[in-house]
Parts: structure tokens; C-alpha cells; sequence
């Protein structure tokens, strides 16, 4: 179980886990909740650069499309194949093994994030 | 912005966890816990629906089969105490203002219900349509509750259900497109086999005070046999499957009913009715025409997506009026307006998926259909 308390948050829905310069990054319970049955997810190619706040990769639900925004520029270093293969794993545990990409960053930069107790007040309660 | 409106299930399925959105103008359940658990549901046993945002009105009077014959492109008057029928409610030009349910309640009254966002607009034509007919129209919609049981488990709910009497044609005995009347609870209850998800179903019709009793009685009899509460979401991905039309969508005041497949609803041999001079003026030899469209891989198309009939073409040949990943049949669905030279089935066309062109191929609607 991931403590939520330690992760940062992004205003699209995006947390991120950081351990040294690997930062893990998930959409939200709230985000996955909005979006309802997870049923494609698109990532970006390991190796690949990212840009904070661009679009690399789409989330589909049989109701709608969500955009997968960098929270952080970086390098790509490992996509979740078991998310790729089975998206319902966004909405069982979005915290956990729902995670999305994992980018290595300048560590210094997820001070630029919200943290939990500023995400919750964006969402109006929910995490 | 307008309050939105609750139904008298609100609070059922606010203790059920649901999620709820703006639906013609109503706060309505969108789904409870999973849209795809509740769509497989629906397929494999039974869902329960509150579709109490749609209009329920009463047309009653001894001009009231001819009143609906010239409101109406169906014929109405030759329907038997009994039945059901699908209809249109067209505008002058031949355009369509909604599509309705029709129900012959007696020789001279009838129910029609109509879609929740549509309600105002068939008001206001049925008021402009009466002219001197002798009829008189109520609205009901306040008053009553829609529930809906929908799935090859759906019989085996509502027969279990307590409270429920006194049903004649017993459930057994209901033919599709056939209505019962019965009593819940001592009030008076409407059944209908009627529904808008490919599968066997009721609809049933109560008023208000005794529709929380009713959905509680539901739930509880279809429990055992794999009812779930089952939400919008659902709803609009179960009808999709089963190639029904979704007014604002498939259906609008700029489509005629031939466009969307629908000329067999129109029964052009009446003598008047309202679309009448439209539709034969209307002679649009390209107008658009509504096909199934089905996809490889888990890439949807949605609706107000472009459709190209080559990967490099700059013209689209149509758009996507509704689609999704088919939770039943597993890759990707859709309807779209194309041009009639791209309607044939097989005809291979693309989908442009947020820049990416898709490869679809047209195909018969519906995508799915029960074995019955």
C-alpha cells in the first residue's frame, strides 16, 4: 500500500511517488472514479523524454478519453506492461499496482507539485 | 444554471454509492460501482434502471387514435388495446423532434413516453397538434416512476418480486412490445416488455410514492438470480451494442428518419400528418445515411469523430454520432452518418482517432443481438 501521504499531486489528476530521482507516476482514485471502467491505456516508449505538463499518453474508458500529462520532465525508464494488458488495474488500485510510468527527474522539481492536503482541496474532498 | 432534477430513487442510489451526471436536465445515477461490470450483467442476468427522467404522457379523448395518427409518423390508429409501438414525433420538415413509445391503454387512450430532454418540445408540439381534435393531453411525468428490469434473467426477477399482483397478461404471457397492468403494493403498476439494451425486459410504471418500495422489492427478488442496479453509463453502451438510436446523437431536427433507418416507422400512406409535406419535398439524393462501423484493436472511435474513406483523404465522407469499446463483443463499435457511396457493408473506411486514422469496416446494425 502506497502511503498517500508522502506522494505529490498534479491538477490533472496525476500523482507521483519519488524515490531518489525515479519518480512513479499513477492518476488519482478520484481521476480513475470520473473517468469510470478504465478499458485502454496508451504510455509512452521507455527511453523516451517528457516535457512537464505535455501529453504522453491517453486513458479510454468505455465512457470517455482522459490525456496522461507528464507531471514532471524527465526520462521514461519503465512503462506498467500489466496496466497496458489489463487497464481495469486503474480503477482496482490506482495507488498500486495501477501505476503508469515511472520518468527519472531532477528531484528538485516535485517541490513544484501540490502536495496531498492542496490536491484534496482541489478536488473537494476526494484523493 | 438550472437546479437539476432528482427522481423519487435518489436516495436509493445515493446509499448504493452512485455517480451521477446531468441527463436532460436530471441528476441521474451514471453508474454504482463498475459501468462494466453492471453492462456484463445486463447480458449475462439482470440490471435494475430508474429511467424515471423520461415523460410519461396521457392522450385520452374519442379523437384520441386519430389525434396520434396525424401528431405522429406512425400509424397509431390500427394498434390494439395491448400493444406497444415505436414512433417519431417529426417536425414540419420531416425532421425528428423525438422518438417515442406509444401504448394503447383503451380504444381512446393512450400513453407515449418520451425522452427527458425532449419532454418540453413534444409537449409543445402535441398542444400546437391539437387543433380540433377531441383529445386531451395530461402531463405525468411529475407524478410517476419509470423502473426498468432488463436481462435474460428479467421474467424470473419480476415474477419473484413481492408486492407485485394481479398481473394480466401474466409476465409469463407478455409479448414484446405488449404491456400488462397489475398492483404494487395496492397501487396501480404499468408493465411493459419493452427496453433500450438488446435483452428481454420490463419497464414498469408506478407513481412516485411507492417507487422506492418498488426498487427495494426488485433488488431484493433479483439479488439470488444476479440483478445488479445498473447505471447511464450502462445504459448508453448496452444500447449501442444493439444498434439503438440516442436522441441528439443518431436522432435530431436535421436528420429525417430514412437518414437513421427509420423509414419503416414512418407510415407515408396516412393521409396527414405533421412531416408529412416535408419529408416528400425533402429529396437529398447524398444526404448522410446511419451505419455500424467496427474496429480492430481497443482504440474507440467517439462521437464527433471524422470518417475518412482513405488513410491520406483531406474530405471526410461522415462523423460519429456514438461509439465505444464493446464490452460484449470486445473491440471497438460505432455509428456514423457516411455518404451513401461509403454506407455498403464491408466498405473499409478510417476513423480519425485523435490524428491517428483507424482502420473500420461498415457494417449491418445491430452489433449485437440476443439469442432469443
Amino acid at each position: 500500500m502506497t502511503d498517500l501521504t508522502a506522494l505529490k499531486y498534479t491538477a490533472e489528476h496525476e500523482w507521483v511517488a519519488l524515490d531518489g530521482d525515479v519518480a512513479t507516476v499513477g492518476i488519482t482514485s478520484y481521476a480513475a472514479d470520473k473517468l469510470g471502467d478504465v478499458v485502454f491505456v496508451e504510455l509512452p516508449a521507455v527511453g523516451s523524454s517528457v516535457t512537464a505538463a505535455t501529453v504522453v499518453g491517453e486513458i479510454e474508458s468505455t465512457k470517455s478519453v482522459g490525456e496522461l500529462y507528464a507531471p514532471l520532465t524527465g526520462e521514461v525508464v519503465a512503462v506498467n506492461d500489466a496496466v497496458v494488458d489489463d487497464p481495469s488495474l486503474v480503477n482496482a488500485d490506482p495507488f498500486g499496482a495501477g501505476w503508469l510510468v515511472k520518468i527519472t527527474v531532477d528531484p528538485a522539481s516535485v517541490a513544484d507539485l501540490l502536495d496531498r492536503d492542496a490536491y484534496i482541496s482541489l478536488t473537494g474532498g476526494a484523493e | 444554471m438550472t437546479e437539476l432534477r432528482t427522481t423519487a430513487l435518489h436516495d436509493r442510489h445515493e446509499a448504493l454509492g452512485a455517480s451521477f451526471t446531468d441527463f436532460g436536465g436530471w441528476l441521474m445515477p451514471v453508474r454504482y460501482s463498475s459501468d462494466l461490470a453492471e453492462h456484463h450483467a445486463v447480458r449475462t442476468a439482470a440490471g435494475l434502471f430508474d429511467i424515471s427522467h423520461m415523460a410519461e404522457f396521457a392522450v385520452e379523448g374519442a379523437e384520441a387514435a386519430a389525434f396520434l395518427d396525424y401528431a405522429l409518423a406512425g400509424a397509431v390508429s390500427p394498434m390494439r388495446v395491448g400493444k406497444a409501438k415505436y414512433s417519431l414525433v417529426l417536425a414540419e420538415s420531416g425532421g425528428i423532434v423525438d422518438d417515442v413509445i406509444v401504448y394503447r391503454i383503451a380504444d381512446h387512450r393512450f400513453l407515449v413516453i418520451a425522452n427527458a430532454g425532449n419532454r418540453d418540445a413534444v409537449a409543445s408540439a402535441f398542444r400546437e397538434r391539437v387543433g380540433d381534435f377531441e383529445v386531451e393531453l395530461e402531463d405525468h411525468t411529475d407524478g410517476m416512476s419509470l423502473i426498468a428490469v432488463q436481462g435474460p434473467a428479467a421474467r424470473a426477477v419480476v415474477e419473484a418480486t413481492a408486492g407485485i399482483a394481479d398481473v394480466a397478461p401474466a409476465f409469463a404471457d407478455l409479448g414484446y412490445y405488449a404491456w400488462s397492468s397489475g398492483s404494487f403494493e395496492g397501487a396501480p403498476l404499468f408493465v411493459a416488455r419493452t427496453g433500450y439494451t438488446g435483452e428481454d425486459g420490463f419497464e414498469l410504471l408506478v407513481p412516485n410514492p411507492v417507487a422506492p418500495t418498488l426498487w427495494d422489492a426488485l433488488l431484493a427478488a433479483g439479488e439470488p438470480l444476479g440483478l445488479v442496479p445498473a447505471g447511464l453509463a450502462a445504459r448508453d453502451t448496452l444500447r449501442l451494442e444493439a444498434g439503438m438510436p440516442l436522441y441528439g446523437h443518431e436522432l435530431s431536427l436535421d436528420i429525417v428518419p430514412a437518414q437513421a433507418g427509420l423509414g419503416r416507422v414512418v407510415a407515408v400512406d396516412k393521409d396527414d400528418f405533421v412531416g408529412k409535406a416535408g419529408l416528400a419535398a425533402v429529396v437529398v439524393p447524398d444526404a448522410p445515411v446511419l451505419v455500424g462501423l467496427v474496429c480492430d484493436g481497443r482504440r474507440a472511435g467517439r462521437a464527433g469523430y471524422a470518417v475518412f474513406d482513405a488513410t491520406e483523404a483531406e474530405t471526410p465522407v461522415g462523423e460519429i454520432t456514438s461509439g465505444a469499446l464493446s464490452p460484449t463483443l470486445g473491440h471497438p463499435i460505432a455509428m456514423a452518418f457516411v455518404s451513401p457511396a461509403a454506407s455498403a457493408p464491408g466498405t473499409e473506411l478510417f476513423i480519425d482517432v485523435r490524428g491517428t486514422r483507424i482502420p473500420a469496416t461498415v457494417t449491418d446494425l445491430p452489433f449485437y443481438r440476443r439469442n432469443k
